[in-house]
């Protein structure tokens, strides 16, 4: 019998203690989270984001991350979008009884790497057991802190008339990514889901121009959903280009093949930068450096034309407002 | 996967616009019988690209849209029934029925949950031995197939607490009755892609010779569609009818017969009760004899009050091809994809939904 976990996991006694020293402590270790105390204690000063997030994903592992990796970046991507540069998380856990001790070792390994690669350290947690059919194997929380460099103000409201658009890269990889893992779906790709920390490229961004309006991930909705909310904080059109949105021939096949339009789709790895007009290049050009920006590309503009809507130039030349997502992107029955 | 690009390639489409725009001379007016056609021409804009000539009809063809009221309150009723788990799509859930919803049922206690496939379905009996789990078997020939599979593996596998409620229905009977009812004056077919891979194009041979109607089988990508439309076009003006398909990499005459099989192996023809249309003889599918034991319909005693119609909705019109969601009056105050009053706004293959979501007039 594999190793699994089992409800005294989770009651404070000596397994509990055990399964914290061993399977967290140890792998995350850093100084503010060693003392193991109440509250992880640190000194902070200037203008701070704070954030959370909860994750619940299914299937946990999905090509190209798991719900691990999923849960850092979520949270760092959501402080590097107010600009702030990540340095704490929190991590809670929900475990459902049962869940094999090897998994939970997996995704605590895969967030100790997705930490190290974004740059930032868990210093507090916590975890929790519940029944069989309580939870879905896993459910993770993580809120995080970051410090926001001086001068910088970036807000989903800043967006201004004449501004570009800047995409970081394919969409649609990482719901199509979980989506293919689910039983029944079963068409053949190699897609990788997108998930990545993005706090990195923000710096360099930041580095290269000041001029950053507004900064936002296309998680859940998708590019669609995230343009719309933008447009409506700012009180500004937004104008794009179908043929300039770069989405991989594999997403794109499986779009058609389950009805989905692929500006709905998740992704956990691109971010949507408004810019002065007069930095795009500079700005696109630093986004293109790292590696999670290589294909980073201008896809439309700002505009004082429509405001609170989001109109996009089809492949065909015509032109059609691209609404919010509405429910949730379900595959075509026909 | 490379054509998905080929096939969304800008010049290519406006040598298409251009071919449709310069031969097209009679007004005709084209019916797309496919709900995801419905949504792809939407999507694109391709309606704002064709001449003035050309004047684009959606069907009936948006699987949960024809699903009939009092089929859906017997989905709702079985829900309720003590032991019971229901699968099912995803769309299904928030259909009003004349009461209540699965959704609502669902808040209410009942267990109903979605899925993406039958398998899923069946695997969910495995794991439930205690449970009856009833598939909702929803959907045209393209799942039919599947659903088909799905009482085979049962059968081979021995799992007796899986059971199928079977709406499914057939496309050629509904287009045969609309033609015939002849309320809509049509120049021309855009035939079904997927439906069509399975029955392959001559199950709408009959269309083109009976009613002299020219029928061209299309896929999703807007090129397919611009490439359909030419076709039909072609057709109008030189005055002929037959049947071509625009969807070679998907399609042939004579379809899947392996699915087909299946699919005949486990069912039969019935009657089906179509929204907005009626009971048309032959347009559904239920399980055959030797498979009763997996099928919902014998094995529970479901009881459903009289159903009512949700009041003021078109979807019965919008069906048939002779209104459009503009011409609702509760389309978008009072019936929107959030708070749905009929199943065309709930689909994401409607109508209603397509023109909520991609055909506001610009501003
Ligand atoms: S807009 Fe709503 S109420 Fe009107 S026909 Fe469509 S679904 Fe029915």
């Amino acid at each position: 019998m594999e190793d699994r976990i089992l409800l005294a996991h989770g009651s404070g006694g000596k397994l509990a203690h055990d399964l914290i020293e061993k399977s967290f402590v140890s792998v995350l270790d850093n100084p503010l989270l060693a003392p193991l105390d109440d509250s992880a204690v640190f000194e902070m000063s200037g203008r701070l984001a704070f954030t959370t997030d909860s994750y619940v994903v299914s299937p946990i592992f999905f090509p190209g991350g798991d719900i691990g990796k999923l849960a850092v970046c979520g949270t760092v991507n959501d402080l590097s979008m107010s600009g702030a540069k990540p340095l704490y998380l929190s991590l809670a856990f929900i475990i459902e009884e049962g869940l094999l001790l090897k998994d939970l070792q997996r995704v605590i390994d895969s967030i100790k790497t997705t930490a190290e690669e974004a740059g930032v350290r868990i210093i507090t947690g916590d975890t929790k057991v519940v029944e069989r059919g309580s939870a879905d194997k896993l459910f993770i929380n993580t809120a995080g802190i970051g410090k926001i460099p001086e001068g910088v103000t970036i807000s989903g409201s800043n967006a201004k008339p004449g501004d570009k658009v800047i995409l970081s890269g394919t969409i649609g990889d990482h719901g199509i990514a979980v989506l293919s893992q689910r039983q029944g779906l079963s068409f053949g790709t190699k897609l990788e889901s997108d998930c990545a920390p993005l706090g990195k490229i923000v710096a360099d961004m930041l580095t290269a121009s000041r001029n950053i309006h507004s900064l936002r991930d296309p998680t859940r909705g998708g590019l669609a959903t995230t343009l719309n909310e933008l447009a409506k904080q700012s009180k500004v059109g937004i104008r794009i280009e179908e043929s300039k949105i770069p989405v991989r021939d594999e997403v794109a096949g499986a779009c058609e093949m389950l009805g989905l339009d692929p500006l709905y789709i998740a992704n956990e790895g691109k971010l949507i930068a408004i810019v002065s007009l007069e930095d795009a290049d500079t700005i696109l050009a630093a986004m293109k450096r790292n590696r999670y920006g290589q294909d980073a590309v201008i896809i439309g503009e700002v505009t004082a034309e429509h405001p609170g809507r989001v109109v996009m130039k089809t492949a065909l030349g015509s032109s059609r407002i691209v609404d919010m997502l509405v429910g949730e992107p379900l595959p075509r029955i026909c | 996967m490379r054509y998905i690009t080929e096939f969304r390639n800008g010049a290519s489409a406006k040598g298409l616009i251009a071919r449709i725009a310069q031969t097209s001379k009679h007004p005709a007016r084209f019916m797309e019988f496919c709900g995801g056609h419905t949504v792809a021409i939407f999507r694109y804009g391709i309606r704002q690209v064709l001449p003035k000539t050309i004047e684009m009809v959606s069907g009936p063809g948006c699987p949960v849209c024809v699903t009939a009221t009092p089929d859906i309150d017997k989905a709702i009723a079985l829900a309720q029934i003590p032991g019971v788990i229901i699968t099912t799509f995803g769309d299904m859930l928030k259909v009003p029925g004349s009461r209540s919803s699965l959704q609502k049922a669902r808040a209410g206690g009942a267990d109903v949950r979605m899925v993406y496939s039958p398998l899923d379905a069946l695997k969910i009996a495995t794991e439930n031995p205690e449970k009856s789990v009833v598939f909702l078997g929803i959907g045209f020939e393209t799942t039919a197939p599947g659903v088909a599979a799905s009482v085979l593996q049962a059968e081979e596998q021995n799992i007796r607490n899986y059971y199928v409620l079977s709406q499914h229905k057939l496309c050629p009977p509904v287009i045969r009755a609309i033609l015939k009812a002849g309320e809509v004056k049509l120049d021309g077919l855009i035939c079904p892609g997927h439906v069509s891979a399975i029955t392959g194009s001559q199950a709408w041979e009959f269309i083109a010779k009976e009613f002299g109607i020219p029928c061209v089988v299309s896929g999703f990508e807007p090129l397919d569609i611009l490439q359909c439309v030419a076709m039909l076009t072609a057709q109008v003006e030189s005055d002929e009818s037959k049947v071509e398909i625009a969807y070679r990499r998907g399609v042939t005459r004579e379809g899947n017969a392996h699915a087909l099989a299946l699919m005949n192996k486990v069912f039969e023809p019935c009657p089906a009760n179509w929204r907005g249309i009626g009971v048309i003889p032959g347009s559904g599918l239920k399980l055959r004899k030797q498979y009763k034991h997996h099928d919902a319909e014998v094995q529970f005693d479901i009881k459903v009050e009289p159903s009512i119609e949700p009041k003021g909705c078109l979807c019965g019109e919008v069906l048939r091809g002779v209104k459009t969601p503009l011409d609702c009056g509760l389309f978008r105050k009072f019936c929107t994809p959030e708070s749905p009053v009929g199943p065309c706004m709930v689909s994401s293959e409607g109508s209603c939904s397509a023109y909520y979501l991609y055909g506001s007039e610009l501003i």
